[in-house]
């Protein structure tokens, strides 16, 4: 194979498909080094003093915020005991909106991707809708959710005349309103890599599918659903993974009660108000561990290794 | 009958979908005219006030300007290093690759509040007081991963036989580099700089972790925790420009491509 | 040497000397030599994977050879960038620039170096393309006969001594390849330059070329012009790959002075000992099908020729000037014989009992040992190469059951 690709013609055959590669040295060293300054100074050392922070032990009779290097494992343990229950809502919440966020987007870019194809301008009026949540500020867009779900919102009151949902109860500050808000917030990172995938799609493979099965259902499941798979996975990670350590929507002033804080809700109080630098380190290194840890199973389990 | 219905099914549904996704959009753009006072929850008939005054709400004007200040500064920089990464692992084959790879999604992979809490904590460790810079470095670092991974697409999909052309036409590496790279690369370039500056102004989380005095139009709406009707008025505004922006360049890409007869 | 600002004043030399070239796991080409003479319009013609497109690339210095020198005009180029070589490519996809302008595009090379009067000069090579009239266009908004003429004039301008075309007519349609042909061969006389053409086409490297080279399997297998690649070819790939042959495998079982006699399946082949690569052992020989005459009934011996017989005729078609008759001969296989039309319908038909015969001078005779390697003549990527395969190896499991 490897023959083939590099003799008659291969060279320049192989680029189509796969970028050709050229022999590194020093143009490469001097491409890459200033990013890498930058991601080894910014990223991986803060990821290093996140984890040193995480270890840090108070003084005997020291003042608020104020903590000295050391091995305090137990900080660890304190995180876990004390905010577990904010842990597992976190990954929750974050299941439940990639689900849902995934039902919601995958006819949508399904509908974009191949149905609309016949009509680009269609095409181009719903993809431009599908970013256009991007232009108008988060903060504003989940404040106008709160207004529009809040008790003296018509749903709330629509809801409440109707006795679908009892007086006494809300739907802002519930499970409900957070997982709602973190669904429509990351709607859009759903639907367009799943377009991608799905634009890529040969028309063919879907004739030749309605060709051998005959019913469209099953032309999806078989044919359809399996090719936009990578785009599924990243989809659902770009979803889950901001999702899990989201906590604007989550917060008592946006959607969120003290009932459905979050490890990030937690996380900002004690870095930012407490200052218990030590407990909010501990937190933020599990919060990433477990990602990862949830993002590497998924990722192998699903085949696609490519993620960028 | 099944057929009709499932016809029209999808239809519906991604209409329904597409309003659902525009309704909290419509709701801050119609507040931006609320003749409001302090509190913009509760509607108070229509104004156009607060789109002609809007400099007059304290503060919110400088908010505005240090976002779009610190928008750009950091964009130039994730710009320009995420390009030249993108290049250099797109492009080029040496020894750690895979793991350059890793490294540069990482980033993408580690929740905004890890991010901030970090750097926090490397600000903190190493005594840089909190401000207009650490909002830079920090917007410049997740904005990196989102250039490196919109240009290398662009890097991927050029055809190395035109670099190797330039070499062959008398073209040194950074001539070649400046006149046939860079110029193809560049509508991915384009793409990845508008992109790191939309997250950067509207990025909240991580600018709350290192922001310090400074305010960000995101940071001045959560300080009023029920921001008066000028902040709407700003997302608003920019929303506005963004959509015509974005439809302006369909229509331009859309005619030019008629024009030079490519059909795609 | 071309940083000067000037242009090659004639076409030089190209010498390649015990060139290797090994990639990560695999050898593109093995110990290669070979000298191209200034002004010649030389092919290399080859399968794909034969090394070709390799050497190309290290001509034009966008590969390193892995030993060896590479000599243009006498100098060593081996360690010289490509952007300082005397050369210029026309790529097998063109590689026009898309974001510039044709004239953009032809003016490039020149900016580069700083030649006085690039647009003139630019503007003049594309009237020798004949598309001066497009020079305003972007390469998209052109046909594919017309960016391969922009991408000829790109390189053509820069006046190199020695000009590259990576297959630069695979992409055009027949039609459109002829009227290349011609003009690549009219630009090649005018400016006197040296061509080197790399094709996986034998009639495009047959036509065109004053020299071919055949390729395989990173090494040259035979050199000369195409009258002698084709009437003598030396080895079986080359017998094979440029037209087609009729091979035949025996023991030499005798020599007359000017021939030796092969013993194919029983009857004695003759062969001119000046067109035999061996003379003695077992040895395969061959023969063209048009050089074959089909005889409905045995003729007469006759000094000076071979004859094979009786067979079956199992196949024949029809090509238009000519009649492909495929003879089924037991003991020897299949012989295909080229019949020019000179009569209305086939001489013979299908289930005909024939003979065939053929001058002793038209014979030839190969330095391999045996056809063995069936794979290496037939073309495996199309799926009537794959069916002719199996259908052979089908044929051979039957004569030996």
């Amino acid at each position: 194979m490897a023959f083939a690709a590099f003799g008659g013609g291969g060279a320049a055959a192989a680029t189509a498909n796969e970028p050709v590669h050229l022999r590194g040295g020093w143009v490469a060293v001097g491409l890459l080094a200033p990013g890498l300054a930058y991601l080894l100074l910014f990223f991986l050392a803060p990821l290093v003093s996140l984890l040193m922070t995480s270890l840090q032990v108070a003084p005997e009779g020291a003042g608020k915020g104020e903590y000295v290097p050391g091995f305090e494992w137990s900080n660890y343990a304190t995180a876990i005991s004390t905010y577990w229950p904010h842990i597992l809502r976190s990954f929750g919440y974050a299941l439940t909106a990639t689900v849902a966020a995934l039902l919601v987007g995958y006819p949508i870019a399904y509908f974009i991707g191949v149905t609309a194809r016949k009509w680009p301008l269609v095409q181009a009026l719903a993809l431009t809708l599908v970013i256009a949540p991007f232009f108008i500020s988060f903060l504003l867009r989940t404040l106008a959710w709160k207004q529009i779900l809040g008790d003296n919102g018509w749903i709330a009151q629509t809801l409440h005349s109707l006795g679908w949902l009892p007086s006494d109860q809300n739907i802002v500050g519930t499970d409900f309103s957070v997982i709602f808000g973190l669904t429509y917030n990351f709607i859009p990172f759903m639907v367009l890599p799943i377009y991608t995938s799905l634009e890529r799609l040969d028309r063919r493979y879907l004739e030749a599918g309605n060709d051998l099965y005959a019913r469209p259902s099953t032309t999806f499941w078989r044919v359809t659903l399996p090719l936009s798979l990578p785009g599924v996975v990243s989809g659902t990670l770009l979803t889950f993974i901001p999702a899990a350590g989201d906590y604007i929507n989550a917060s008592q002033i946006y959607l969120g009660s003290i009932n459905t804080a979050m490890v990030g809700n937690v996380i900002d109080r004690t870095f930012l108000e407490s200052q218990e630098y030590p407990i909010a380190a501990a937190l933020s290194v599990l919060l990433m561990g477990i990602i990862l840890v949830i993002v590497a199973i998924y990722v192998k389990r699903s085949g696609t290794e490519d993620l960028g | 009958m099944r057929l009709s219905l499932g016809k029209w099914l999808l239809p519906l549904y991604v209409v329904i979908a597409f309003a659902l996704l525009l309704t909290p959009i419509v709701h801050v753009i119609i507040y931006s005219f609320n003749d409001s006072r302090r509190n913009n929850s509760i509607w108070a008939g229509w104004t156009f006030d607060k789109w002609l005054n809007v400099c007059d709400q304290q503060g919110v004007c400088e908010a505005f300007g240090t976002s779009v200040a610190i928008g750009l500064v950091a964009t130039l920089i994730a710009t320009i290093l995420g390009t030249l990464l993108a290049i250099a692992v797109g492009r080029y084959r040496f020894r750690g690759r895979g793991s350059t790879n890793l490294l540069l999604f990482l980033p993408m992979a580690t929740p905004e509040v890890v991010l901030g809490a970090g750097l926090a904590a490397q600000f903190l460790s190493v005594g840089v007081s909190k401000g207009f810079w650490t909002v830079v470095i920090v917007h410049a670092l997740f904005c990196l991963s989102f250039v490196v991974v919109t240009v290398k697409a662009r890097v991927a999909s050029l055809d190395p036989a035109l670099e190797e052309a330039g070499r062959d036409l008398y073209g040194s590496a950074m001539q070649v580099f400046w006149r046939v790279t860079l110029p193809l690369l560049t509508p991915g370039i384009v793409a990845a700089a508008l992109l790191s500056f939309a997250l950067s102004f509207d990025d909240f989380i991580i600018t709350k972790f290192n922001a310090g005095q400074v305010t960000t139009f995101p940071l001045w709406i959560y300080t009023k925790k029920t921001p008066p009707a000028e902040a709407n008025v700003i997302a608003a505004a920019i929303f506005i420009v963004a959509i015509v922006a974005v439809v302006v360049v369909q229509l331009v890409a859309a005619a030019r491509r008629k024009r030079l007869g490519i059909t795609q | 040497m071309v940083s000067g600002g000037a242009f090659a004043e004639a076409g030089a030399d190209l010498e390649l000397r015990e060139i290797h070239k090994r990639f990560p796991g695999f050898t593109a080409i093995e110990s290669l030599d070979l000298t191209i003479p200034a002004g010649s319009f030389f092919a290399l013609l080859g399968p794909s994977g034969c090394g070709k497109t390799t050497t190309l690339r290290l001509v034009a210095g966008l590969e390193q050879p892995t030993s060896g020198q590479i000599l243009i005009g006498g100098k060593d180029v081996t360690n010289v960038k490509p952007y300082r070589r005397p050369v210029n490519t026309v790529f097998q996809s063109y590689a026009l620039f898309p974001h510039m302008t044709v004239l953009e595009n032809v003016a490039f090379g020149l900016k580069r170096r700083r030649i006085a009067d690039p647009t003139r000069k630019a503007h003049e090579a594309l009237e020798l393309v004949e598309l001066d009239h497009l020079a305003q266009r972007k390469p998209q908004q052109l046909s594919g006969g017309q960016q391969q003429r922009v991408a000829l004039a790109r390189a053509v301008v820069n006046r190199p001594a020695l000009l590259l075309l990576d297959e630069p007519l695979g992409a055009l349609d027949l039609k459109l390849r002829r009227q290349m042909q011609l003009e690549l061969k009219n630009i090649q006389q005018e400016v006197g330059l040296t061509f080197l053409h790399v094709t996986h086409d034998q009639e495009e490297a047959m036509t065109m070329a004053d020299t071919v080279a055949v390729m395989n399997k990173g090494e040259i297998e035979q050199m000369g012009s195409p009258e002698e690649l084709y009437e003598l070819p030396k080895t079986v790939f080359v017998a094979n790959f440029l037209g087609q042959s009729n091979l035949f495998t025996g023991d030499v079982r005798g020599d007359n002075g000017d021939t030796i006699v092969v013993e194919v399946a029983g009857v004695p082949v003759a062969v001119p000992k000046a067109r035999a690569q061996r003379h003695r052992g077992l040895v395969t020989i061959g023969v063209r099908p048009e050089k074959l005459l089909l005889h409905p009934s045995r003729p007469e011996p006759a000094a000076g020729v071979n004859v094979l017989g009786p067979g079956r005729v199992i196949d024949v078609s029809f090509t238009g000037v000519s009649t492909q008759y495929t003879v089924a001969v037991p003991g020897i296989g299949e012989v295909i014989v080229f019949a020019q039309n000179m009569v209305f319908g086939p001489v013979v038909q299908a289930g005909a009992e024939v003979w065939v015969s053929w001058r002793v001078e038209h014979g030839f005779g190969l330095a391999d040992e045996l056809p063995d390697d069936g794979d290496r003549f037939i073309d495996d990527t199309t799926t009537g190469g794959i069916a002719q395969q199996t259908k052979e190896e089908l044929l051979e499991e039957l004569e030996e059951g």
